[in-house]
């Protein structure tokens, strides 16, 4: 339990950075990030949210940087990020909470898929090392570095616009004409085949990383005193192998924090191109509209998420190696 | 070059060689400029525009060609400053160790679990128009996002350097720590330090190409493969059928990105060679004169035939029935 103590404290400061971070970014660049903002919107905004806006960043309140900060602090603490320029008069925390769980839900459930299967392929290349299966490898590295959103659009050309096998990117998250949001079946259906290009898409870009970390450390296990006794005991070759593949597989939750960063990013491009409407495109838009309440909110909702799949991967991790648990 | 017997290191080499090429010379050999009407609207591949044209009619071979150097520039250009970065703070954090080696081996592994590329969205955002195209600037902004990885790898080698007896005999013989660490420890780490170098400029790529896809960059200065997909993706190319607008740099950037990390691979094996053996299939056993396939818990080990005779008791395999 120390060592999880220890994570959260850590992921704690990580938290502070980025808030930090994205409270000083925006006073550091050259630039009225106000201005840029009441121009773009156009007019739309009344006197409130003009005002709203310059508290927020700061602009003419007269407050000195250190004053402005713990503000920031205070408005974040109570779970208000602002108002959102592009989604006006929405504020930021309501138009993150409607995409956010589009992402989560397709985000997790491909890379838990991901993960299982790419650690099963790897422990199985690994222990058939030598063999026709290795001939995985490069085939795997060459997928690994095809962009996501190539891949995206790869799949997207031949699956829904040459063989219409799941629906064309312009409807978006699900069928919004025929079903409401819900428990029912219509829905769910329409949902899945939605979301199943998408996560096609980062279980195919991310899965090469698991197979060959997972591999590269069952080839090592393998040479392990504890496997030559396990076979030399004559224990049966299924048995020797899980014994092998339980240990190789600790280094690949332990390099999960290195991975879901880049699932992360990875999914950000799927879902443009596959117009999915989740976090990735909500951000995506912001930009393009330059809403900074609204891209600062995503970045920070983005980063406590990760932190939170991180301290998940730490637990299991304390769950299933006994030698964390003993220091005392 | 023992390391280029290794046919994956190999075939990595030469793709890599053939895309500096293209980086040199592509603009010369770009036929059109790339953002010119050269041609009619969505023209399929043909004798002209080898590759087609855009929805504008500009011609997709030129922005191919002249799409290549950008990419290429800011993606070693990347990987050089975020190498350096983690082999000043690796080292220097697995040298000095406490404190400073608890602070930078915090710092690291901030900068690890950050999502990188939101992050660099968010930096984008913000940057002035102006500043937007400079290369160097998209390089080192890059580079903050990348260090973070080599650096953790460079400080655990560093620590299990330190104690070794020949770092010993240096300190006690009163040797400064700078001279100690450029003589005695880094030039123990170059094997470490080109794989992480490989692996940040592959990691630079990717986060570049992505970052002008999204628009979060100036998407047409520099021009590079990027903005092709930027614009492909903007004007439906897939869906009018100019699939070559976006395969193209799509293919040019995972072969790109497949030769580094074939380097990659091939100093892996240099650097443990219990991997080396994977790059042997039965057939190549079978010519070394290992019959057998290798199973658990023994590694082949491969001498040249000349050197056989010196060897006392020959390697052996533990018999498997196939």
């Amino acid at each position: 339990m120390y060592v999880l103590a220890r994570r959260l404290a850590f992921y704690a400061v990580t938290a502070y950075v980025a808030v930090s971070v994205n409270f000083f970014l925006p006073h550091m660049m050259p630039g009225d990030p106000v201005e840029t903002m009441i121009a773009s919107a156009g007019g739309q905004l009344d006197q409130r949210s003009v005002e709203a806006l310059k508290a927020q960043f700061g602009v003419g309140t007269g407050q000195s940087l250190w004053a402005q900060y713990w503000h920031y602090w205070g408005q974040l603490l109570q779970g208000n990020l602002g108002i959102s320029i592009s989604k006006y008069p929405s504020t930021v925390a309501q138009t993150i909470g409607s995409a956010l769980w589009w992402t989560v839900i397709l985000v997790g459930t491909a890379t838990v898929i991901s993960f299982i299967l790419g650690t099963l392929i790897g422990a199985i290349i690994g222990w058939r090392r030598g063999s026709v299966l290795d001939s995985v490898l490069p085939a795997a590295t060459f997928f690994q570095a095809i962009p996501y959103f190539f891949l995206a659009t790869v799949l997207l050309y031949l699956f829904a616009e040459k063989a219409h096998i799941f629906p064309n990117a312009d409807f978006k998250s699900y069928d919004t004409n025929s079903y409401v949001i819900g428990w029912n079946p219509g829905f769910l259906g329409s949902a899945v085949s939605h979301a199943a290009l998408p996560a096609l898409t980062i279980v195919l870009a991310s899965i090469a990383g698991w197979i060959v970390g997972m591999r590269n450390m069952m080839v090592t296990t393998m040479d392990e005193d504890y496997v030559l006794v396990a076979q030399a005991k004559g224990l049966p070759k299924s048995r020797v192998v899980w014994y092998a593949a339980r240990n190789a597989v600790l280094p690949s939750i332990s390099s999960f924090a290195n991975a879901i960063s880049f699932v992360v990013a990875g999914s950000l491009l799927t879902e443009l191109v596959y117009s999915y409407q989740g976090i990735g495109s909500l951000l995506l838009n912001a930009v393009q509209s330059e809403d900074y309440p609204l891209i600062q909110g995503i970045f920070l909702i983005i980063t406590f998420a990760v932190l939170a799949a991180n301290l998940l991967a730490d637990t299991v991790y304390v769950l299933l190696d006994p030698r964390t648990r003993q220091e005392a | 070059m023992r390391i280029l017997r290794n046919r994956k290191t190999l075939v990595g080499l030469i793709l890599l060689l053939l895309f500096v090429f293209l980086g040199v010379f592509g603009s010369t050999l770009a036929p059109y400029p790339e953002l010119t009407i050269v041609g009619k609207p969505w023209e399929g591949p043909n004798g002209t525009h080898w590759f087609g044209t855009t929805q504008e009619g500009y011609d997709v071979w030129s922005q191919f060609l002249d799409g290549a150097r950008s990419v290429l520039i800011i993606s070693f250009l990347s990987g050089v400053i975020a190498t350096v970065l983690s082999v000043l703070i690796g080292v220097a954090a697995g040298y000095f160790g406490g404190l400073a080696d608890n602070f930078l081996s915090m710092l690291a592994n901030i900068f690890l679990v950050l999502p990188a590329l939101p992050f660099l969205i968010v930096v984008n955002s913000y940057l002035p128009a102006g500043n937007k195209a400079s290369t160097a600037l998209m390089a080192a902004i890059i580079s903050l996002t990348g260090w973070a990885w080599g650096a953790r790898v460079l400080r655990s080698q560093t620590l299990s350097l330190r104690k070794r007896d020949f770092v010993d005999a240096a300190g006690i013989s009163g040797e400064r720590s700078w001279r100690i660490i450029c003589f005695e420890i880094v030039p123990n780490l170059v094997p470490v330090i080109a794989s992480s170098f490989l692996f940040t400029t592959l990691y630079a790529m990717g986060t570049y190409v992505a970052l002008t896809f999204v628009g979060a960059v100036d998407v047409n200065t520099p021009w590079s493969w990027g903005s092709m997909l930027f614009w492909a993706q903007s004007d439906q190319a897939a869906a009018s059928g100019a699939w070559v607008w976006f395969a193209a740099p799509g293919v040019a950037v995972a072969l790109l990105g497949t030769s580094l990390a074939l380097l990659n691979f091939g100093i892996d094996e240099f650097i443990n060679p219990r991997l080396r053996a994977a790059g042997l299939s039965r057939r190549g056993l079978r010519a070394a004169g290992l019959g057998r396939r290798p199973t658990l818990g023994l590694t082949p080990v491969l001498r040249p035939p000349g050197a056989a005779a010196v060897v006392e008791t020959p390697v052996e395999i533990i018999e498997e029935t196939v």
